[in-house]
């Protein structure tokens, strides 16, 4: 075994990698958890709301 | 000190003094790409002095544009991003305030010594070692600062966005170190540890990877929160954004070697940088009908924001830069194209039509909320629409110019006569250059009027929110 044959190896390692986190990502077991991920930046945030009315009544 | 841990506030000072500087920077790095782009029309316009002259200012401007206007834009919307989702303070306020005015320090320090003609000649990695040590230690703590937040968050998830602006704060600091490397001979003096063709190769390594990851993965990090955010609508395909990611930033690292095509590289480092540039078109697309697709049943709102329509174009600039950088890196093509003013194009269309576009609406956004309103609501829409325009028109005026100069130029070097003879000389490809360098002074100077407009806009929704502020204080 050469090194090219740990570079072929490196390839195929590579592409099941990539494979597999496609079938992570995607698995229908995971979607409602992505889905509610991609919601986190709409989510109530009690700290956004307390900085806000800091910052208005900041000259107070 | 208790009550400040029951009831936490976000660190939105350091993210307006960014963000305040992005736009100053903005100006300023602008303003020096419109005086050098008027040079090359009009040339005593260096004044007869070493200071001014291309050869210094260039280097000026791209690291002012680059790392001044990007990267306070970065800074700014990072601390911002990284906060509210992970709604937790930052992880240091005065680790934070020393990564603003130690990256100001950087600036200040690289307009002082470009233009006395201190370099160390590497492109977009100019400044002498005493600056970049300064960096290395900025970054550092930029990476403490940002990771110490992610470390104390309060929601379980890291929002995909933190992913992207933390591997652009780790892969920099890689590139910055390893590119870096110098023996100093004296205080502003130093040499390049890496000699010939590996220099080369270590340079452009470092080269487009700042292009990959400060100027790409950054502000894809910018385009997952603000996109959604502006749009008032989750990201397309949450999954395809953890595609995007990992295929994104496991093939970038390995296309630098097509900035060095039919040099002493070897071809076969050259041919393996072709191909990874090719391939890193899929997970570029990915991205960025991602982010276009966000808008898919909200496509009216572009016809009333003109924040979202900054940030939707900018999604079409980077898809087409992202489609044309992958074409330039195919040799044939590249034996046209290699060091003439299409390369300038095509950085543009990515530097003006991407980079400065996303940052310009995540501004938008941003600075009202920093400044105690809801997100987007600038003392003038208006404003922003004709910001809009100036920006699109001075960046498609820009690329034209750059891609018919381009052509012009490769043909005409390559021309010959029937006994093998060069039918044109370089001096007659420079005066045909002449019409594309006038278009593209106007277009740059275009784009340049937008960023005065927004810096009054910016002016005026800081002093409006301070307003607010009087005229509360005055009925209380």
């Amino acid at each position: 075994m050469d090194i090219n044959d740990v570079r072929g190896l490196g390839t195929v390692f590579a592409l099941i990698a990539f494979l597999g986190i496609i079938a992570w990502a995607y698995s229908s077991s995971r979607k409602k958890r992505f889905d509610d991920d991609a919601d986190m930046i709409f989510k109530d945030d009690n700290i956004a709301q307390r900085t806000a009315d800091a910052e208005r009544e900041k000259n107070d | 000190m208790s009550t400040a841990a029951e009831h936490p506030t976000y660190n939105y000072k350091v993210v307006k003094y960014f963000a305040i500087m992005t736009v100053v920077w903005g100006i300023v790095g602008m303003s020096l790409g419109v005086l050098i782009a008027s040079q090359l029309v009009w040339p005593e316009l260096n004044f007869e002095t070493p200071y001014l002259t291309f050869s210094r200012l260039r280097p000026l401007h791209t690291n002012a544009v680059i790392f001044a206007f990007g990267g306070c834009a970065l800074f700014a919307t990072s601390y911002y991003v990284v906060q509210r989702t992970c709604q937790t303070r930052i992880f240091s306020d005065s680790l934070a305030m020393f990564t603003f005015w130690g990256w100001q320090a950087v600036i200040v320090a690289a307009a002082i010594t470009l233009p006395l003609g201190l370099t160390s000649s590497k492109e977009y990695a100019e400044l002498e070692w005493p600056i970049d040590i300064l960096i290395t230690i900025v970054w550092v703590c930029y990476a403490i600062v940002f990771f110490g937040t992610i470390a104390k968050r309060s929601q379980k998830h890291i929002y995909v966005a933190n992913w992207f602006f933390g591997a652009f704060i780790i892969t920099i600091a890689v590139l910055h170190i390893f590119n870096s490397l110098a023996v100093p001979v004296s205080a502003f003096k130093s040499y390049s540890i890496y000699a010939g063709a590996i220099d080369a190769m270590v340079q452009w390594w470092y080269g487009h990877n700042a292009v990959g990851f400060f100027l790409t993965a950054g502000f894809l990090g910018i385009m997952y929160y603000f996109v959604p955010k502006q749009a008032e609508r989750p990201v397309y395909s949450y999954r395809l954004s953890i595609v995007h990611f990992w295929a994104l930033i496991s093939i970038y690292v390995w296309a630098g070697a097509h900035h060095l095509h039919y040099s002493a590289l070897p071809d076969w480092a050259q041919s393996a940088g072709m191909i990874m540039s090719l391939i890193l078109l899929a997970p570029s697309w990915g991205g960025m009908i991602n982010g276009m697709m966000t808008l898919s049943g909200a496509w009216h709102k572009l016809r009333t924001d003109p924040i979202l329509r900054f940030l939707v174009v900018s999604l079409s600039f980077y898809g087409m830069s992202t489609f044309e950088g992958p074409m330039m890196a195919i040799k044939t093509v590249n034996a046209l194209s290699h060091n003439t003013d299409w390369t300038v194009g095509h950085v543009h269309s990515g530097a003006l039509g991407w980079v400065a576009m996303v940052s310009i609406g995540a501004l938008y956004n941003l600075i009202p909320v920093v400044f105690g309103r809801k997100q987007g609501e600038m003392y003038s829409i208006k404003l922003i629409n004709i910001h809009f325009w100036l920006a699109t028109i001075g960046t498609v005026l820009y690329i034209v110019a750059m891609w018919v100069n381009g052509i012009m130029q490769g043909l005409m070097w390559r021309a010959v006569n029937s006994d093998g003879t060069l039918t044109y000389s370089f001096v007659e490809s420079l005066e045909a250059s002449y019409p594309g360098y006038f278009v593209r002074a106007v277009g740059g100077a275009i784009f340049l009027a937008g960023m005065f407009i927004m810096a009054y806009n910016t002016y005026k929704t800081v002093r409006g929110a301070n307003a607010e502020q009087q005229a509360k204080l005055a009925q209380a």
